[in-house]
């Protein structure tokens, strides 16, 4: 399976990013070559195998229930470009 | 032409922990915006989630409660979108891996007696924060003390095949997390919310049609509500000869309409892919059954048990078995008047108790009435110190602070008559005074009876046995 330039703009999208019509067509070229060696592994025969989420093979370590974090949001809040109320401004967003 | 409505629910219940489930931040509704917003809410670089037990052992909670498998190896997975209430770019969910899977609850319907509604999953995952649109000058604000609080999502099988059956659905599912005392269920405070899948085909068709998600839909009535108009707005396109588009729609509860939201994002534009930065949770069978073993009695248990041990009907054991709370009050109650006919203490509890309690605006653990009180008025009704309606006046003079029930009793002299001779002498004085009403029971009119109960009730302000008034009336009108 080979990426087309619709691909590239379609994740370009998904992940808000802005390229060119050049760098589109070489990423769809790399990303290609990077699908088919994912197709080379997917050839592989895996029945049986746990799949690996993680490359060190430990459990999650959990934490007891407790609040340990107090309030810092002024601090927080020097870095954001505006802030009003306690709130962090942002260009409209409504669907 | 028949249709048949295809339902599937997915449930989000906010886990009712202190902290959030990968930071220390408290969860508490209702803080000055982004107060209770770490560094770890915020998405700043270089900080890691460390998940909480707690929600770990709720979730499973739940998946024992409803007959689930639990996972003793699950996975945290990143999914990506982008939004100003997520700041990190993505929401760790749980995707091929989920914590609890492959479950049931039975709910019951107006036609079938019981139904059993599969459950396909249910996982952990993080809230988002929240988005403001009013008063920023053409700005949002966005307030992230909600991001991070633990979510279990609970994605049923498409087995609904009504509205009813949803909201019957969706309230066994609200009972049963505030029994587990695993969320607060309180769907003001969006602490349970819920998606519907809805899709309709004709009636022996085995395929699904095409579906339409309904999204936050935070009532048990808007639930029912919503799907009852989608599902004929999608009848309506069908026989049209139109197409129904997999699409989003928000339900507008005031216009009582269903509109598009958005274009359905596909699975695969999330790109799922596993948290490097949280390893797989791994539960030991002998902690899942040490969970198993600190299971409460279950709402279904319960309410078999109501029936069976107290002798109450369906009804009065369903209503009394509605939350823990109320169903702890009941038994309190009814073992504080041994003496007292179950029934009794149900009826009570679920009429003047509850009445009380609504016109307060309290929850039934904070009852001006307690159980113990309660029991003890009961008691007086069943020795005969007190009429039931005189028990109401204690009932309420209890309720405003006025004093314990004997207190009451003693102060206002409600004890009731109940010495033969004196109510003897009581009813002997009304006969004397009414001699015409007397000849015409003796010709036969036996309704002047009544007549005669209410006047020596009259005369002693309610307080005479009324049992024992209308048996010396039979008694002296045959002398």
């Amino acid at each position: 399976m080979s990426v087309t330039p619709e691909d590239v703009s379609k994740l370009c999208t998904l992940a808000r990013l802005e390229i060119g019509p050049e760098e589109s067509a070489d990423l769809a070229t790399k990303l290609s070559e990077i699908v088919r060696m994912v197709g080379e592994l997917q050839a592989q025969q895996t029945d049986g195998v746990v799949p690996m989420a993680h490359p060190l093979d430990q459990p999650q370590r959990l934490r007891a229930d407790a609040i340990t974090e107090s309030d810092a949001r002024d601090r927080y809040q020097e870095n954001a470009p505006q802030v009003e109320r306690g709130l962090y401004l942002v260009p409209k967003v409504i669907e | 032409m028949d249709w048949e409505i295809v339902i599937g629910l997915e449930i989000h219940t906010q886990l009712a922990t202190q902290s959030k489930i990968f930071s220390g931040a408290a969860t508490a509704y209702g803080a000055p915006p982004n107060t209770q917003a770490c560094l770890v809410d915020l998405g700043y670089p270089g900080v890691l989630p460390v998940l909480n037990e707690q929600a770990v052992v709720m979730a499973i909670k739940f998946g024992l409660a409803t007959h689930c498998e639990i996972a003793t190896r699950s996975v945290f997975a990143r999914k990506n979108y982008f939004y100003p209430d997520l700041p990190k770019g993505y929401q760790i969910s749980q995707y091929e891996l989920p914590i609890v899977h492959s479950g049931h609850i039975d709910i019951a319907t107006s036609q079938d007696g019981f139904k059993r509604i599969g459950i396909t999953r249910a996982h952990l995952e993080e809230d988002a924060g929240k988005s403001l649109h009013e008063d920023f000058h053409g700005q949002s604000g966005i307030d992230l003390n909600r991001a991070g609080t633990p979510l279990l999502e609970i994605v049923s099988e498409p087995d609904l095949r009504s509205a009813d059956e949803a909201g019957a659905y969706m309230r066994k599912i609200h009972e049963l997390v505030r029994y587990l005392g695993i969320s607060d269920g309180n769907m003001q405070e969006g602490s349970f919310r819920c998606d519907a899948n809805v899709s309709v085909r004709r009636k022996g068709d085995a395929q699904l049609g095409t579906r339409t998600e309904l999204k936050n839909l935070n009532s048990f009535r808007f639930v029912e509500k919503a799907i009852e108009i989608e599902a004929e707005r999608q009848i309506d396109v069908l026989e049209d000869g139109g197409e129904v588009v997999q699409e989003t729609r928000l339900y507008d509860s005031d216009r009582d309409e269903t509109r598009p939201m958005r274009s359905k994002e596909e699975a695969n534009d999330y790109r799922y892919f596993p948290d490097p930065d949280l390893l797989p949770v791994v539960v030991d069978a002998s902690v899942i059954e040490s969970i198993r073993d600190g299971l409460p009695e279950l709402p279904d248990a319960k309410r078999a048990r109501f029936a069976e041990q107290y002798g109450l009907s369906e009804y009065d054991a369903d209503v009394l078995t509605g939350s823990a709370d109320l169903a702890d009050y009941f038994e309190r109650a009814a073992a504080a008047a041994p003496n007292t006919e179950s029934k009794t203490v149900a009826n009570w509890v679920q009429g003047k108790v509850i009445a009380a309690l609504n016109e307060d605006g309290l929850e039934i653990a904070q009852s001006k009435i307690t159980a113990a009180v309660l029991g003890d008025l009961l008691e007086k009704i069943t020795d005969g110190t007190l009429s039931g309606k005189l028990a109401n006046e204690v009932f309420d003079a209890v309720r405003s602070g006025e004093g314990s029930v004997a207190e009451i009793i003693d102060e206002r002299g409600l004890e009731q008559i109940t010495d033969a001779s004196a109510i003897d002498a009581l009813v002997a004085d009304v006969l004397a005074a009414h001699p015409d009403q007397v000849g015409q029971f003796r010709e036969g009119n036996h309704k002047v009876l009544g007549f005669f109960v209410g006047q020596v009730m009259k005369a002693t302000q309610g307080k005479a046995n009324p049992q024992q008034v209308n048996e010396a009336l039979r008694r002296l009108l045959a002398e």
